[in-house]
């Protein structure tokens, strides 16, 4: 299937990525080479075929619910660009 | 002799009888990554202190009087996507370059605790989305055959490593191939065990359902040693299963008799380089003389496997990539006009081509109007693919097919062309859609001198059978026993 310019620019936005032209102009080339690809998989009858997200079925797994130490917290944020008063610190988000 | 190229099983026997000592074992191994190094490229990092303070407490125990067991006291590399605590963790990103993650992977916890000494942590493509390890940010990987040519991928560095005795044993992942396609390029052992088999916790995520751990390996015995040290179910991974441990060597006989071994003629048809076809069949007939029963059967859904696997993994694998933002680890870029532009910006940095594209597909897939044509879609074909397994093995123990289409190509050759890539992993990829076993072996060289590599696939949880019969083919050919030349 081809893939057009808009689409294109449409689905970088949902992933958050800004791609120059020329990566926009790869990207429609290489796409649509993949999807082309994808697409014979409309060659095949799935009707009332039920869907796998999972190869190995598991059901809810619980577990006890017991109190434990969790990370240490200077630990966590230690890798963390930038750090306010033992938290996270991000641009302003409310005006 | 040097030590370096002895397998894992060989190293710790000749330690408890006191031939020599971790201390040397390991220092015999670094010394083989500084001279081969350069060439190969298969580490993103060395982590010398660590390994000589590990092979210290192996040594104390021998002194002691105590026996090592499994793989205590072997020099072993980390794939680059497991987290090592205090230890640079990567995923071969520019996005997690500066990453020390503070808690180790289950695997790698099971890797310390069993006595393995960690030599570094192995190069692979970025987030494991390649099939050449040449998407790398830090750099490609050579195969250690052929410097000139690709080892692999994505865990290429872990292949390269074993091959070139930069290591002695490794840890792969391997979510459409990547422990068995390298392990094929390099002549090494590697497999894929059942999903959920190994624990996945710490394991940066790519795609989930698919995702699994697996060691690489000189041998299949080694293989098998370093099974048992990794596996069991661990509370920090909820699809990790309760599968009662057993000692994977014990499998190990040399008898196949009565084995029946199915030869999916799918995976022998166009594409398939002749030399590969050939080696596979060759080895057929070996079985057959060892007293297995081979047989040609379909698996008719095969075609549309690598379509669905394309599909799925990207989806699960744009979802599992929005963690990357910036903000609570990893790289975040440098300027930025408010928190979206932050994210954006950082994210356009941080990844590389071949994550923008899987994102780019994965997040198309996924998006209104396409769900149901691309992602529902392959969540179907992945149920017929899976039932054309379960029909399979009603009747067959084991099924035999390639690994990879050819042998290891020319680094660069596929570069512009990332469907030619995507086809090369056609044999590999619909084990993981169904969440089997698989174990890549050498069965052959190509006429450039290049390891060809053969897989068997196993039911779910039939490790041991597919142990079994790599093991009993492994003892009557010489082809584990190929080194490269570096």
């Amino acid at each position: 299937m081809k893939i057009t310019n808009d689409e294109i620019k449409h689905v970088a936005r949902l992933a958050r990525l800004y791609l120059s032209d020329e990566e926009e102009k790869r990207m429609e080339k290489d796409l649509g080479a993949i999807l082309t690809f994808m697409d014979k998989l409309n060659n095949l009858d799935t009707a009332g075929v039920p869907q796998t997200a999972h190869a190995v079925e598991t059901s809810n797994v619980l577990r006890e619910d017991v109190a434990a130490p969790s990370f240490d917290r200077e630990e966590l944020l230690k890798n963390a660009p930038t750090v306010e008063d033992g938290c996270y610190s991000v641009p302003k988000v409310v005006e | 002799m040097e030590l370096y190229k002895l397998t894992a099983h060989e190293a710790v026997q000749m330690m408890n009888n006191r031939e020599f000592s971790s201390k040397e074992l390991t220092q015999s191994v670094l010394a083989r990554i500084s001279a081969v190094e350069d060439k190969v490229g298969a580490y993103i990092s060395v982590t010398e202190d660590e390994a000589l303070a590990v092979a210290q407490s192996a040594d104390e125990k021998i002194a002691r009087g105590e026996k090592l067991a499994g793989i205590e006291g072997v020099p072993i590399a980390i794939k680059d996507n497991m987290c090592t605590k205090n230890m640079l963790t990567t995923c071969a990103s520019k996005m997690l370059s500066n990453f020390v993650p503070p808690y180790d992977a289950t695997a790698v916890l099971k890797v310390k605790k069993g006595g393995g000494v960690i030599v570094g942590k192995a190069n692979m493509d970025e987030f494991a989305m390649g099939s050449t390890t040449e998407h790398s940010y830090f750099k490609k990987t050579a195969n250690p055959y052929d410097t000139t040519r690709v080892p692999g991928g994505s865990s290429g560095g872990s292949a390269a490593a074993v091959a070139a005795d930069e290591a002695i044993l490794a840890l792969g992942s391997d979510t459409g191939g990547s422990i068995r396609q390298p392990a094929a390029l390099c002549g090494v052992v590697g497999m894929k065990p059942t999903y959920g088999l190994v624990s996945r916790y710490g394991l940066v995520a790519f795609a989930s359902s698919l995702d699994q751990i697996g060691p690489v390996a000189k041998d299949v015995r080694d293989c098998a040693q370093l099974l048992n040290t990794i596996v069991g179910h661990d509370d920090k991974d909820s699809t990790s299963l309760l599968y009662p441990e057993r000692d994977y060597t014990g499998a190990l006989t040399g008898d196949i008799r009565g084995l029946k071994l199915g030869l999916p003629k799918e995976y022998f048809g166009e594409g398939v380089d002749k030399a590969v076809s050939e080696a596979v069949k060759r080895a057929a007939a070996k079985y057959e003389q060892l007293g297995a029963c081979v047989e040609e059967c379909s698996l008719e859904k095969t075609q549309y496997a690598l379509a669905a696997y394309y599909i799925i993994s990207s989806a699960e694998a744009s979802s599992n990539l929005a963690r990357y933002d910036g903000i609570k680890y990893g790289y975040r870029a440098e300027r930025f006009d408010n928190l979206i532009d932050l994210y954006t910006k950082t994210r356009s940095e941080g990844f590389g081509d071949e994550v923008k594209r899987r994102i780019m597909i994965g997040t198309y897939a996924l998006s209104s109007g396409y769900y149901d044509a691309y992602y529902k879609k392959a969540l179907e074909v992945r149920t017929l693919v899976k039932r054309d397994f379960d029909a399979a093995f009603e009747k067959y123990d084991a099924l035999l097919t390639p690994v990879s289409p050819t042998a290891a190509w020319q680094i660069g050759s596929m570069e512009q062309d990332p469907m030619r890539m995507y086809m090369a992993d056609v044999c590999t990829v619909s084990l993981n859609i169904a969440g089997l076993p698989g174990i890549a072996l050498p069965c052959g060289q190509d006429a450039d001198k290049m390891p060809i590599g053969m897989q068997l696939i196993g039911k779910a949880f039939g490790e041991e059978t597919i142990l079994r019969a790599a093991y009993a083919f492994e003892q009557e050919t010489d082809f584990c026993k190929m080194r490269p030349a570096l």
